[in-house]
């Protein structure tokens, strides 16, 4: 059966890029209000009713939420092995920390409020303000140092090895660039914390909210736009440089690359690139205004389109790099050297055109059902349904 | 590659496996069950069936949240620490995790937080289709994880590209209908429904004891005991169509767990029982049931399964001619696009026994280098430990059989003795609470630690497979998993203990009102079937 070949192998690398970006964007916005409100709880909500107040507003959807992490996992294993095998065993230590995170976070929300007891709730309350604050600097820092490179290299099996000692795998990522890119996810996630929490509650709780979301998103749009200078005069880009087989056999081996020029000249080559950045600064603006002024609908979605501009803005000036290497710019991973074959590639996009349109269609209506704000009289009448 | 690393990494995936493993049972079982409970709630307008749903759902809670939570470790674990088997054939298993996520994952998990919060917000028929589709989900979570292990068991569909250095699908139809996948996944969740069954039997066991939460007990017992009884029939079956296809997938695997050392005359006896000596290659004091194996494995009396001897010795001659393929394999890399076509036919004529070959890496760095007592090691290599898989296996049938009594006395005292069970039997259904986990868990020790020294069966060593990371790497995330999941196990039981303790919430004036309703009913005949609802709800 060559069904497959009615999309083209370099097409079809590229809808999977895309598809790459749409799990990353649909992440940071469905788990990134619940990572946000994790790490804000400590702050916007003082006694355990508010607290319980903040928690039910992500409590029905923090688990759907939690599947785009999880599906981004699986996607990139069947599309983008080779990144896959590199990226989560270079950044090995990291990744236990997330993932530490991931499995303490969805353990607090529901055995909470099981206990009266006051020592147990704070316990999970802390475990909840690390598992959002810990993954939304982290996711950050990981992008920080994908921009940068990372000191892999392949051998000639294709085995991914890594420079260095164990304790600058981890100690290592935490580069000044890095950490400034962890400040931009991290503050980002709390304003879009904030914008949701403005939306699902009332009183104080959302007062508090808004006033810590407006300080969120204007240091996230300051961070960005230093991070944009430091990538125009601080950062080393990677390029291509031998003849470009879009369609060729899944080999990063086969295809040269050389460091040095700078990640912006993307923009000189394809100026309408710049709509992401500025989506990126005029969703931020916009929801800092929203926060301000007390909208709340619009601001959550002005809040979805800055995440959107930002996501998409590091991936696509980087493209059509996915992963560079700093210690063999010829183990870079790309677009066009480390996908999944044409076969998987066709047959994973029919099965995500089936399925993701279900998928948003069955979570805009769980979310339809619960619309509405959270009340300190919901949660204290139905204390033993409710978180 | 450090050997230790290799070990680390393999106790490390096995530890978070199995720990995963303890959740995900349950998951699968009481998700129907409790689905099953609504629906007859939903049927009758009986409030106590919807305390039944609303308890056994609260445990059930309780224990999804870990399952999803080290769920989560098994999905990124492949890339952490295995990133060259995750090279090597993510093309074709990283396929069905993905579709898992797409297909089951999303669907059990938006709904599970609707399950519990949206008794108020749904109508009795929406919440139970809830109800349904986290059950459906749960199961076709499993269903795509044993397509993807099946795959490493018998894998179909797919052929080794020299150019990328690993293997790519050639037929997504073979690799979803793979038999090995088919009769697992079946055996999986069956199992995982007698796990749920042998839990809700034992808790409402005990409250049967205790003498109190009688009505939801009596009605748990009914329920759990005619599911059980069908699932532990299931398992038990699609266990032996396992073992029937074992025989032609993985002959290894099956000559280890039996023991069986040399090529029997058609039809092979059982052994029943036994001490295998890997040394010796014998069993002592063996108990041999003659015909059994012969017909459990191949369904004839004719077809002769060959032994473990004969097994190493097929192995040795494929690593010769892996060797073959492995010399080509390494032409074509030099030579990349100007390799001669006679090389890539040797290469492909010769390409399904590669991983043989890679068999020699542990000993040598180029296999074309090994020497006659390398490749003879090699193929020793091939024979698993024999007497733990020969214990495990025997531990889990004599378990499998064991839940069919168990059901088949329940569901007979429950149905045809008015729910009356001698207290002997309550106090045992307490205590054999644990023994389905014991037996789920040994299944996949002889499936998984059977399959060795293969990650992918025939295609890849488990040595070569691991990612290059330092042993304290690993120290590092073992004793964190060690500890933080003890942690863990420890609050959950503590929860669901507390929970069992307190029993089922139930609302006293709206049951006494239906039973008022109820009675009325029957003394009037007021014209209204049973399942109208009263206006006063």
């Amino acid at each position: 059966m060559i069904l497959y070949e009615l999309i083209d192998f370099d097409t079809l690398r590229v809808i999977w890029w895309a598809l790459l970006g749409v799990l990353l964007i649909g992440f940071a916005l469905t788990d990134g209000f619940d990572m946000g409100v994790g790490a804000l709880l400590p702050f916007v909500a003082r006694s355990d009713v508010e607290r319980r107040v903040a928690i039910n507003t992500v409590g029905p959807v923090w688990e759907g939420n939690q599947v785009w992490f999880i599906l981004g996992g699986g996607a990139i294993f069947a599309a983008w092995p080779p990144l896959y095998a590199v990226s989560f065993s270079g950044f090995y230590l990291a990744m236990f920390v997330v993932l530490a995170a991931f499995i303490v976070r969805p353990v607090a929300f529901k055995y909470r409020s099981k206990r009266d007891s006051a020592t147990w709730r704070k316990s999970w309350d802390w475990a909840l303000f690390a598992g959002g604050a810990v993954p939304a600097l982290l996711f950050g820092v990981a992008v920080g140092n994908v921009l940068l490179g990372v000191p892999f290299h392949l051998t000639p099996d294709l085995m991914p090895m890594y420079d260095g000692n164990f304790a600058m795998k981890f100690l290592g990522l935490l580069r000044p660039f890095a950490l400034l890119s962890g400040v931009v996810s991290l503050s980002m996630l709390l304003m879009h914390g904030a914008a949701w929490l403005s939306l699902k509650t009332e009183g104080m709780v959302a007062i508090r909210a808004r006033t810590i979301g407006t300080v969120a998103g204007m240091v996230a749009a300051g961070a960005y736009a230093l991070a944009g200078l430091w990538l125009a005069f601080g950062v080393d880009g990677f390029a291509l440089t031998g003849e470009v087989v879009a369609n060729g056999p899944s080999n990063p081996l086969y295809s040269e690359v050389s460091r040095g020029g700078s990640w912006l000249s993307a923009y000189a080559e394809r100026p309408w690139i710049a709509i992401a950045p500025l989506m990126g600064f005029v969703g931020i603006a916009m929801a800092v205004r929203g926060l301000r002024e007390g909208y709340e609908v619009s601001t959550l979605l002005w809040s979805k389109l800055g995440i959107f501009g930002i996501i998409a803005s590091v991936g696509l000036t980087m493209f059509p790099f996915i992963l560079p290497s700093t210690v063999d710019p010829n183990s870079s991973l790309t677009v066009w050297d480390a996908s999944s074959s044409h076969r998987t590639l066709f047959i994973m996009l029919v099965v995500t055109a089936i399925f993701m349109p279900l998928i948003l269609a069955y979570t805009a209506w769980v979310y339809k059902v619960l619309w509405g704000k959270v009340t300190e009289d919901d949660v204290t009448a139905n204390s033993h349904s409710v978180y | 590659m450090e050997i230790g690393l290799v070990e680390l990494s393999r106790l490390q995936f096995a530890m978070t496996a199995m720990y995963h493993f303890l959740f995900v049972p349950l998951t699968l079982g009481l998700s129907i069950l409790v689905a099953i409970m609504e629906t007859v709630y939903v049927m009758t307008n009986r409030p106590i069936w919807r305390q039944m749903t609303k308890f056994w759902g609260t445990l059930f809670g309780i224990n999804f949240v870990l399952g999803v939570a080290t769920g989560i470790t098994m999905e990124f674990q492949f890339g952490m620490n295995w990133s060259y088997y995750s090279h090597y054939v993510g093309d074709i298993f990283g396929a069905p995790l993905a579709i898992e996520g797409l297909m089951a994952f999303f669907l059990e998990a938006t709904f599970v937080g609707l399950f519990f919060f949206g008794w108020d917000k749904l109508s009795k028929v929406a919440h139970l289709i809830v109800a349904w589709l986290v059950a459906l989900g749960s199961n076709f979570s499993a269903l795509w994880i044993l397509i993807a292990n099946g795959w490493m068991q018998n894998p179909v569909g797919a052929e080794f590209n020299p150019d990328t250095m690993r293997m790519e699908m050639t037929s997504f139809f073979e690799v979803l209908f793979n038999e090995v996948a088919q009769a697992k996944f079946v055996h999986t969740v069956s199992a995982g429904y007698v796990t749920a069954s042998v839990f809700v039997l034992g808790v409402s066991a005990l409250y049967l004891i205790q003498g109190r939460h009688k009505d939801l007990a009596r009605r748990s017992i009914a329920v759990a005991s005619s599911f059980g009884l069908a699932a532990a029939l299931s398992v038990v079956v699609l266990g032996d169509e396992s073992g029937y296809s074992a025989s032609h997938t993985q002959k290894m695997k099956l000559a280890a767990i039996e023991a069986m050392w040399e090529t029997h005359e058609a039809p092979a006896p059982f052994t029943a029982i036994g001490f295998p000596d890997q040394e010796a290659r014998e069993t002592h004091y063996a108990l041999e049931i003659p015909w059994v194996m012969g017909l459990i494995g191949t369904r004839s009396l004719n077809t002769e399964i060959p032994g473990i001897n004969e097994l190493e010795a097929r192995s040795e001659e494929m690593i010769r001619e892996g060797l073959i393929a492995y010399d080509a394999l390494m032409t074509i890399r030099e030579l990349r696009d100007a390799t001669p076509p006679e090389v890539r036919a040797t290469f492909e004529a010769h390409s399904d026994t590669l991983g043989y070959a890679m068999l020699l890496k542990r000993y040598v760095d180029d296999p074309r280098d090994a020497t006659e007592e390398q490749i003879a090691l090699a193929a020793e290599d091939t024979i698993p430990g024999v007497a733990p898989l020969f214990w495990a296996f025997r531990l889990m049938v004599a378990l499998g059989f064991s839940f069919i009594a168990v059901m088949v006395f329940f569901f007979i005292r429950a149905s045809f003795y008015r729910m009356r069970f001698p207290r002997w039997s309550l106090y045992a259904a307490v205590a054999i609470i644990p023994t389905p986990w014991i037996a789920a868990e040994l299944g996949w020790f002889v499936a998984e630690f059977g399959r060795q020294p293969w990650t992918v069966d025939g295609v890849l060593p488990t040595a070569l497979s691991a990612s290059y990371l330092s042993i304290a790497d690993l120290l590092i995330t073992l004793a964190g998993f060690v500890t933080f999941y003890s942690v863990l196990f420890v609050i959950e039981m503590g929860l669901m203990v507390k929970y069992i303790r307190k029993g089922p919430f139930q609302d006293v004036p709206e049951t006494e009102a239906w039973q008022a309703r109820h009675e009325h009913r029957l003394r009037t005949h007021d014209g209204q079937g049973p399942f109208a609802t009263n206006p006063a709800e």
